[in-house]
């Protein structure tokens, strides 16, 4: 289910980046759903328009120098003052899942790109971007404002359904 | 001849101390050769700009190390009032190789977050405390230890100067020392970095070749001017440590819980000396007074010897 939409997003971001038009903000004209934590949480559904809005159509905001739009960041305009969109503007295009293995670890030190190294996975990505946003403009910020918890999340984090049972004595911290 | 007064035998007394002290720190230099570490480490840069406080690496070192389950959820925020006696933050324990603790700072709009663990020295001071040795720094970078040859002195407790090393004052028959291992076992010796690292979803931590770390550490603090701290903490604190740290400018370390005044010296070459002197006294002098003993008291044995026959 959850690969069938991705793939149709995939295929409407395809779409928009083959159309001659090119227009900003036309790929994903609908609610994308992240879930690179889906492990632990259900996935967390990101209107794509609505922070087009919000950002006045100015995509480096979040996507850096990579749709199009100049690059905001005074280290980024270094190399990419006059950058065209990339081939994929999408944050998984240049965001590994998995930024620790052994590939993506080689390829990160390995770069001669000087400030992509070491560059953040996809979920880093999206919690250094969104969350300092989120937090200044009083947005949700807190975990579970954006994420509900799935059943293994419960057990990893030893909550909900398998919450410790609270004990009399609360300062459990001791040792001196 | 001349007089000998208070004032000139002081002064005689100055001068040959100074002199005997300047021999002593010569032969000092000589004998701490610095080993420096192991060139191909591997190590965790903790940019404490981009901690929020989710836990989420408790949580996952939890699992990682089969800990025992928790006091309170790791989804539980209100830890950070916890305080030990003295007002200080959580500590690592037997059931926690690491705590996140949360400070609030004059003038700081938002509260910074210090992760805590074990910063596996480049030369560490457990290690030479240990007198089973116990303790091994492996060519990845962990300081990992052999529980089974523990004793359970707790002198590695003394010694650390990070208070890392916990104990398990739960267990009445074979109480242990436990610490973070940075997950040599089931990770760091294939390459994988630590679960806290991978599990972080905001990318506060770097894993890498610590020489590598060192550098992109000190490239941030350069790309952002204002914005961090100069000091890489770890890079030279007691000799080094293989988990360094990044601070905001407006947080320095010493207000969110980091000993500033450790020196860069291991902590091994303020005791290399007296250490060295330590398995000598052990071995010789008891069969050297034995020796004395028996001369000694060599006559009164004779003498009863004789009286007895």
């Amino acid at each position: 289910m959850g690969m069938k939409k991705k793939k149709l997003i995939g295929f409407a971001l395809m779409a928009a980046l083959a159309s001659p038009l090119g227009l900003v903000g036309v790929a994903t004209s609908e609610v994308l759903e992240l879930d690179s934590l889906k492990n632990l949480y259900g996935g967390v559904s990101f209107d794509h328009d609505m922070h087009i809005e919000m950002v006045s159509d100015n995509c480096s905001k979040c996507h850096h120098h990579t749709a199009g739009t100049e690059a905001e960041g005074p280290l980024c305009i270094t190399c990419h003052a006059n950058s065209p969109e990339t081939d994929d503007p999408t944050c998984s295009g240049c965001h590994e899942r998995d930024v620790f293995s052994a590939e993506n670890m080689k390829k990160s030190w390995g770069t001669d790109l000087l400030h992509h190294r070491s560059k953040p996975s996809l979920k880093a990505a999206f919690h250094q971007n969104c969350l300092i946003c989120h937090i200044d403009n009083d947005a949700p910020s807190g975990c579970s404002d954006c994420h509900t918890m799935t059943e293994v999340g419960e057990k990893f984090y030893d909550t909900g359904k398998h919450a410790p049972v609270p004990k009399a004595d609360a300062h459990g911290h001791g040792g001196h | 001849m001349k007089k000998v007064n208070r004032r000139s035998f002081l002064k005689g007394g100055l001068v040959t101390g100074a002199a005997a002290l300047a021999v002593g720190s010569a032969k000092k230099a000589n004998a701490s050769g610095s080993f420096g570490g192991y060139p191909d480490s591997m190590g965790v840069l903790v940019d404490m700009t981009k901690c929020i406080g989710c836990r989420t690496c408790e949580a996952a070192c939890n699992k990682e190390q089969n800990l025992p389950k928790p006091d309170k959820p790791f989804d539980d925020k209100s830890v950070f009032e916890e305080h030990r006696h003295g007002g200080l933050p959580r500590r690592t324990t037997e059931k926690a190789y690491t705590v996140v603790n949360r400070y609030e700072i004059k003038g700081r709009e938002h509260p910074l977050f210090r992760k805590f663990q074990c910063n596996h020295c480049q030369e560490p001071a457990c290690l030479t405390s240990c007198f089973v040795n116990a303790y091994t720094k492996t060519p990845e970078g962990a300081v990992i230890y052999d529980e089974t040859v523990c004793v359970g002195c707790r002198t590695c407790m003394v010694a650390c100067p990070f208070y890392v090393p916990a104990y398990t004052f739960s267990s009445a028959i074979n109480p242990v020392v436990k610490k973070c291992i940075m997950c040599y076992d089931t990770r760091l010796k294939f390459g994988r970095p630590p679960a806290c690292v991978e599990a972080c979803p905001s990318g506060v931590m770097v894993f890498g070749k610590r020489t590598d770390l060192i550098s992109l550490a000190h490239k941030r603090i350069e790309d952002h001017p204002g914005e961090y701290n100069h000091h890489v903490y770890g890079e030279k604190d007691v000799g080094g440590t293989s988990w360094m740290y990044l601070t905001s400018e407006d947080a320095p370390f010493d207000e969110i819980g980091f000993d500033t005044h450790l020196g860069t010296e291991p902590i091994i070459n303020y005791v290399k000396e007296f250490l060295a002197i330590v398995p000598m006294v052990l071995t010789i002098w008891p069969a050297l007074f034995t020796g004395f003993h028996l001369l000694a008291t060599r006559k009164d044995t004779i003498k009863n010897d004789e009286g007895e026959k």
